[in-house]
């Protein structure tokens, strides 16, 4: 087999949490070149290897569910997409971790393409449940959420309501972390523009008390196919172990 | 275990770049601290980009955890940003392995690579709550130690550090650390610490500069004594023999996030013998020590190996004078092993035809730019300098990386230089732009920098003795090559901050007196001088004031033969007779050979210490080179120098 692409989940809790969409980029150039993957260059002055990655995570943030799309080189043996992450998974940092690898097909969307929403845990500081959940209710019910953001450059304002497509107070997760606040879970579109979580906050937050958002992870990423929504490579059952647990104690 | 992770965490959202702070590289390591093993703190006193790569202390860093009675853990100076919030918080220094606070070692030790971080050291002992004097530091606290090339003139630093390391930490480290151990039992009684002090003069390479008192004759140094019989009047450096028996480092640090030189690195060689007189490094590192070529082709195959990067480093202070350069460079690209794409870069290559023809066979991919160091514009000037590279040398070289399909070449010069005149100031202009005139025969988008920086005499060279520029001087000069330089579009000039240069300068060759001008900047806030942002040389010039010094004396006096320099009662091994007479040499503008492939004229590296050079081949790289059998009144066969991308990061 020649010219495969796979598309790789992986997960980002603990310290690394603070590297950067490119820092990651760079991490997983160098763990495939690690993990001797045959993986596909571009051709040119400059050659590249050939990975692709979904939209970025902000520096600081966790996630459940990360991906990343690689082309393995034409003319090389073909690698099971499990042997991949077997490989992997050894030289990753710790935090980093591989949950799943799959075969893309020929012609499938690109990951920006592909994600319609993210499903968010955003651990607001010092604020209580029930005033977090009284700006929710107000925010849902409001109809329109105008929201001002610069935009390369200009300043752009949009109303933002139609890209909360749920948001509602919910038990702190039992992953290591220590919350201190409270805890929302909101799934925001990522299409025709993404709907970040501090934005969400900037949109909802009264202006007094200030919320301070203390830790934010991604839970999933959504695809739409034919009116149902389900993850871009759903965990299997063996991966819902949470290895963050084990980043964190790091 | 004793971390501060929990307290630093919540802050690490709001600073720059936190990726620097959380340790977790390829490589890190994670020691278990206790009372069997002596604990070395290894900071570079600057931020964590600059400071990682840093080869000497990596070494050293798996050295030291190799032994069962050391552990060894890494810290960098944190951002401004960061140290606000630590010194509001109350968050001291602390390891980027474990986060263990800095007090909680044995030793605070430094690596001093450049004079402008001195300031930073005496913030991050601060920062790790230790007194910044050692005098005030009691039998509880850390001792902080510095080694590099910067040490070789410790005494403005006399005040703040408890011990010093001079030459190659490789066999030394070891040493201090049998002597630690013992202390460490007794630690926290009362005169431990002055007692272990001097235990640590006794071994060769360390020096302690509270066992030394310096008798002053108005503003002139008198005599520097040892205060005790058994401390030594003089303290030499400390030179490894045998490269091959030290293949470090083993496990190279892949950071997770960008640095400077983030590539893999493999010293080919250590010391140089080329004998520039302005070169420190050229001086005080000698003879040449080769690692064998095996050894070297293993390091990397591992080295790409076990790190996944795409790019490998001969380093050395003149790789292309590595014995069998072209078969080792060739071997690298060629080897099936290796996965993907493999680069080398050749840092301080000399760029003759034959360079730029390796050049060329390594860099098929990034045909980007090409850096050549003439260092000076005249061939009056580069005989001064011993540099003896002639215009001609030049000008194929440029041909050759132009012809080759570079279409950027850089240059680096130095000006401020010995009996330099206008005439011979001018003449950088005139080299760089004779080599856009090269370029334009081969292509229009032809782009030549020339980069100028102020030249800082140093100790342990010939220059030594030179009164440096003036800050009006070094920026008249400047002024002259950019009036120069204007007429030509395709010619960019760039030129380091001569004030700059004038604290650089004070640092490089000032004396103990220099303690309190270097605490007051500190104080003042003046860290991170290194960085222009930050640099200020009004509170340089406000401490020297208020110290009662004069700026001239230090720094743009000429010294004399019979002067006692600060340093003398250091040895790099180099006869004080023989850098005079080099330096006179200089002034008549007389060149000297390179001693690896011609009879020793006995500069005391070698002879003092019982070694020698270790050379694979005991005849000149092809393609000629300095000193070897050329006529040194004409400069005949001369090589140029080639730098990668990424030097004048590290050499800002």
């Amino acid at each position: 087999m020649s010219g495969d692409r796979l598309r790789v989940r992986f997960s980002k809790h603990g310290k690394i949490r603070f590297t950067s969409h490119r820092d990651v980029a760079r991490i997983w150039e160098r763990s495939l070149r690690r993990a001797q993957i045959p993986v596909a260059y571009t051709e040119g002055f400059s050659p590249r290897p050939k990975l692709s990655f979904g939209l970025a995570l902000s520096t600081g943030y966790e996630s459940r569910g990360e991906y990343l799309d690689v082309a393995l080189r034409e003319g090389d043996e073909l690698i099971e997409p499990d042997e991949i992450a077997r490989r992997v998974a050894p030289g990753l940092p710790i935090g980093l971790d591989v949950q799943v690898v799959a075969r893309l097909e020929a012609g499938a969307d690109s990951l920006q393409q592909t994600v319609t929403s993210c499903t968010w845990h955003l651990e607001i500081g010092d604020v209580g449940p029930d005033a977090v959940a009284a700006a929710i209710e107000a925010a849902l019910a409001a109809d329109a959420l105008p929201l001002t953001r610069d935009r390369k450059g200009q300043t752009v304002t949009d109303d933002v309501r139609p890209a909360i497509l749920t948001a509602r107070v919910v038990e702190p997760a039992n992953d290591g972390g220590s919350a201190v606040g409270t805890t929302v879970e909101a799934e925001l579109a990522t299409q025709p523009r993404a709907l970040r979580p501090a934005e969400l906050v900037g949109a909802i937050a009264p202006p007094e008390p200030a919320w301070t958002l203390v830790r934010v992870t991604r839970i999933n990423q959504w695809t739409r196919a034919g009116g149902a929504r389900r993850e871009v490579i759903p965990l299997p059952p063996a991966a819902t172990r949470a290895p963050h647990a084990e980043a964190r104690a790091s | 275990m004793t971390s501060v992770w929990t307290q630093l965490e919540p802050h690490l959202a709001g600073v720059e770049k936190p990726a620097r702070y959380i340790g977790l590289e390829l490589g890190a390591q994670r020691p278990t601290h206790g009372p069997h093993a002596v604990s070395w703190l290894l900071t570079y006193p600057d931020t964590y980009e600059i400071g990682l790569p840093n080869q000497g202390l990596q070494i050293l860093y798996e050295i030291l955890n190799e032994r069962d009675d050391a552990v060894a853990e890494r810290a960098y100076s944190p951002w401004t940003d960061l140290e606000a919030v630590m010194r509001r918080e109350r968050i001291p220094l602390f390891s980027v392995d474990t986060h263990r606070p800095g007090a909680e070692f044995d030793v605070l030790a430094f690596n001093l690579s450049a004079e402008l971080t001195y300031t930073n050291l005496l913030n991050a002992v601060d920062l790790a709550g230790v007194p910044v004097r050692s005098g005030e530091r009691r039998p509880e606290h850390p001792l902080v130690a510095a080694g590099g090339h910067c040490t070789y003139n410790p005494e403005p630093l006399a005040d703040f550090l408890d011990f010093v390391v001079l030459g190659d930490g490789e066999e030394v480290v070891s040493d201090i650390t049998v002597v630690l151990r013992e202390w460490k039992a007794s630690r926290c009684s009362e005169g431990s610490r002055e007692a272990v002090l001097r235990q640590l003069s006794h071994i060769e390479g360390v020096y302690v500069p509270s066992m030394y008192d310096v008798d002053y004759d108005g503003p002139s140094i008198r005599e520097v004594r040892p205060r005790y019989p058994d401390v030594p009047e003089r303290v030499e450096k400390r030179t490894i023999a045998d490269l091959g028996q030290w293949p470090y480092p083993r496990n190279q640090l892949v950071p997770l996030t960008e640095v400077v030189h983030d590539r893999l690195n493999v010293e080919v060689f250590r010391g140089c013998t080329r004998g520039c007189r302005f070169c420190q490094a050229g001086m005080i590192t000698r003879p040449v020590r080769e690692r064998p070529a095996d050894q070297v082709r293993t390091m990397v195959r591992d080295g790409l190996r076990r790190t996944g990067y795409d790019e490998v480093a001969l380093t050395s202070l003149s790789t292309a004078d590595f014995s069998g350069i072209e078969t080792t460079v060739r071997d690298i690209v060629d080897d099936p092993t290796s996965c993907g794409q493999v680069s080398v870069s050749l840092p301080s290559l000399r760029v003759d035809a034959f360079t730029v023809g390796i050049a060329g066979q390594i860099q098929k991919a990034r045909r980007t730019g090409l850096t050549f160091a003439p260092e000076a514009g005249t061939w009056r000037m580069r005989q001064i300098i011993n540099k003896l590279i002639r215009e001609e040398d030049l000008y194929s070289a440029v041909d050759s990386a132009f012809s080759s399909g570079w279409r950027r070449v850089k240059l680096y010069f130095l000006t401020g230089l010995p009996s330099e005149t206008d005439e011979d100031t001018l003449g950088i202009v005139e080299l760089a732009r004779n080599c856009v005139e090269i370029g334009r025969t081969h292509t229009k988008g032809v782009s030549v920098k020339a980069s100028v920086g102020g030249f800082v005499p140093k100790p342990f060279t010939p220059f030594q003795w030179f009164g440096q520029n003036t800050v009006a001087e070094l920026g008249r000069k400047i002024g002259l090559l950019r009036d120069a330089a204007k007429r030509t579009k395709a010619l960019q000039l760039t030129w380091h901050d001569p004030r700059a240069t004038l604290a650089e300068g004070l640092a490089s060759r000032g004396d103990r007196r220099l303690g309190p001008v270097i605490e007051s900047v500190w104080r003042q806030g003046g860290t991170f001088q290194e960085w222009s942002e930050h640099f200020d040389l009004t509170l340089w010039h406000k401490a020297m004031a208020d110290a009662g010094l004069d700026i001239d004396w230090y720094v743009h006096r000429h010294r004399t033969e019979n002067e006692v320099l600060p340093w003398d009662h250091i040895s790099a091994g180099l006869h004080k007779d023989f850098l005079w007479q080099d330096w006179q040499d200089a002034l008549a503008e007389v060149g000297l050979p390179d001693c690896r492939w011609t009879p020793c004229y006995d500069c005391g590296a070698c002879t003092g210490y019982g070694i020698e050079h270790v050379v694979a081949s005991a005849t000149a790289p092809a393609g000629g080179s300095q000193g070897t059998a050329q006529d040194l009144s004409t400069g005949h066969i001369v090589p140029v120098t080639l730098r990668p991308r990424g030097y004048a990061e590290a050499h800002p």
